[in-house]
């Protein structure tokens, strides 16, 4: 059964949920990383793969694994267009994760810019994951610019928060038939399960694994609750009973038929 | 000597100063930072500051105050958390080119100051090429470029063509040299620049009228606005300072953190940056000595800042010690120069062509800065950034 529960994004099919980031922590450790998490997709700030150095982060991520390049940079929709064709032309692939962020203290996305760099990179053949604060009708109109999953917030990046947009990212998940991608926020294992349990599609986590103790056992916690919390969500949760119980006496027993 | 009464008025532009008559942040700053009284707070304010998540320009100031000495180690605790949090286990490295050290001030402090007699040199296309080769070799891809606050021997067109030349070999070009107009900065932001660093020096315009006696620096609320005219020149970032020790370094330190919190209000965008230079000696003046600020105090303005602004980025200068630099870092700083000569010409050949702006506590290389770096298990970075 679990083995055909796929995660699909722009006709690619993925096993695993959990997608990691590979910022702000040891190049050294991506690759452990990526083997404790069990993760086929990556994401890399394309203005930390942009160097001449020894060490550059395109050199430490195993082939096979996924790349989702970010615009992060962009302050504008143009500039994450210029940015996403700098990530093919250097070779990242097809997979574009849309940042734009003209908030340098909170770094929130601009929504309505972010509408604009989707709808153009989605005709140019891009694979479009748009990165977005949880708005209704700013998804519906990202779906229809051709974006390939929605990304919603569930905190400030960084903040380790957890699910503080939970009623909004419920409404995407029921709303939206694209797939929905946790992004930003989530702090601990746990908030990775509770946001699987609500029917999310994967969880996108960073700066909770980069900044832990361990970094691969971290990455190992993540991968187990996110799994954890598919599979509730995929066996159905049981009946939990309101406070009080059920009333003895029906209320609709005065219905004569 | 200088006659006190051929003074010019610091606070009056010169000609062709551009005056952003919109912008009142200058007022703003100079209206709280009066209001500071460091001896009002206590070890309650403190602790509320400490306890806040988010955190105005009250708890700025009592972290700056005496009261918060004794809670330098709950700051450093607090300050380790938020650097982490916003900036991870990374670390960014460039270094400092220096090409050019005429000047055309008379700033009391300063080693290039035009009183000074100091060996004066300016690098022609090539040498500043010889000098970018030699950095590149390095590994940086971050450059910083300087010149002594000549508009005579550094014109604009020359520090474009410097900046031009940086591209080639760097990612990242930032400079710290003398402010300039919207259009000046829009075409240095052409030539490739994306960061602009203006020291205020102190924020105590009295003060700043008795140390910077001549030259265009004198006029205090020009260089005021300069960051706020390199936004506006289409800049990405731009970066704060005191001169810590000039003047009451509390007032100062809270007088640019001010600043800086108010431009990025009012353009969210800008990336804000902070630097911690502490009085150096510099050439012919054995009487300057940073006495006034010592490490406690220069930790907890870092310390403060990071608290205030906890996605600013902070870099640690060559100023301080290897020892401090390696222990701040990830703490609250998250920028560090390494491989420094702030003298002319002295990345491509042994010899300097002139001499230093101040001397250094820190001159390990490249290298050896990385390693330290990753010695206290951060993660050195020598790009993270797209030009675009």
């Amino acid at each position: 059964m679990e083995k055909q529960d796929k995660l699909i994004i722009g006709g690619h099919s993925f096993d695993s949920r959990f997608i990691l980031g590979s910022g702000k922590y040891d190049l050294e450790l991506i690759r452990a990383a990526i083997e404790q998490a069990q993760a086929q997709i990556i994401t890399l700030a394309l203005r930390r793969a942009n160097t001449n150095s020894k060490e550059n982060i395109m050199d430490y991520i195993p082939k096979g694994v996924t790349l989702l390049p970010n615009t992060s940079g962009a302050r504008n929709a143009e500039e994450a267009i210029r940015i996403a064709h700098l990530a093919r032309e250097m070779g990242c692939g097809d997979f574009i994760k849309i940042e734009v962020i003209r908030d340098s203290k909170y770094l929130l996305p601009d929504n309505a810019q972010t509408i604009l760099a989707t709808e153009r990179l989605a005709k140019e053949g891009f694979i479009v994951l748009p990165y977005m604060y949880p708005d209704l009708n700013v998804a519906r109109d990202l779906a229809n610019a051709g974006a390939a999953a929605i990304m919603p917030l569930g905190a400030p990046i960084g903040s380790n928060k957890g699910l503080c947009t939970k009623e909004f990212i419920q409404i995407l998940v029921d709303e939206i038939d694209l797939p929905i991608i946790v992004d930003a926020g989530i702090g601990r294992p746990s908030q990775a399960c509770e946001a699987m349990e609500m029917g999310v599609d994967a969880v996108m986590a960073n700066t909770a694994i980069a900044t832990a103790g361990s970094i691969t056992a971290m990455a190992a916690a993540f991968k187990s609750a996110i799994e954890a919390g598919r599979s509730a969500y995929l066996s159905g949760f049981g009946r939990v009973l309101e406070k009080g119980g059920s009333a003895s006496s029906p209320l609709t027993g005065f219905l004569r038929e | 000597m200088t006659n006190t009464t051929t003074k010019t008025d610091h606070m009056v532009y010169l000609k062709d100063m551009e005056v952003l008559s919109d912008s009142n942040i200058m007022e703003q700053v100079l209206e709280a930072v009066q209001c500071y009284d460091d001896t009002l707070y206590t070890a309650e304010d403190v602790k509320n500051a400490l306890a806040k998540e988010n955190r105005g320009f009250k708890e700025f100031q009592a972290l700056l105050s005496p009261a918060a000495e004794p809670f330098l180690e709950e700051m450093a605790q607090k300050a380790q958390s938020e650097t982490l949090k916003h900036f991870g286990n990374s670390i960014s490295i460039f270094t400092p080119l220096y090409i050019s050290n005429y000047c055309e001030n008379h700033c009391v402090y300063c080693g290039f100051n035009c009183r000074n007699a100091i060996r004066r040199a300016k690098l022609d296309i090539n040498a500043i090429e010889q000098e970018m080769q030699s950095i590149s070799k390095t590994g940086l891809e971050e450059i910083l470029i300087l010149t002594g606050e000549s508009r005579i021997h550094s014109d604009v067109k020359y520090i474009g063509e410097a900046c031009k030349m940086a591209k080639k070999y760097f990612k990242m070009v930032g400079i710290e040299v003398y402010p300039m107009n919207t259009e000046e900065y829009a075409y240095l932001h052409q030539c490739g620049v994306d960061y602009v660093t203006v020291f205020q020096e102190t924020y105590n315009s009295d003060k700043y009228e008795t140390l910077h006696i001549s030259g265009h620096k004198r006029i205090f609320p020009y260089r005021f606005y300069a960051q706020e005219r390199a936004l506006r020149g289409g800049m990405r970032g731009v970066a704060f300072a005191a001169l810590l020790g000039l003047h009451d370094f509390r007032k100062d330190a809270f007088a640019t953190g001010a600043h800086a919190y108010l431009l990025q209000r009012k353009y969210p965008h800008a990336e804000i940056s902070f630097s911690c230079p502490r009085l150096r000696p510099i050439i012919n003046n054995g009487t300057i000595h940073p006495k006034d600020v010592g490490e406690k105090q220069l930790l907890q303005v870092m310390t403060a800042y990071r608290l205030f602004m906890p996605f600013a980025n902070i870099t640690i200068s060559t100023r301080e010690s290897a020892v401090f630099r390696d222990h701040v870092i990830g703490l609250a700083a998250t920028k560090i120069s390494a491989g420094v000569s702030t003298g002319i010409g002295s990345h491509s050949s042994e010899k300097s062509q002139g001499d230093d702006q101040f001397e250094i506590a820190d001159n390990r290389s490249v290298e050896e800065v990385a390693e330290a770096i990753k010695a206290r298990g951060l993660q050195p970075v020598m790009n993270d950034y797209v030009y675009i």
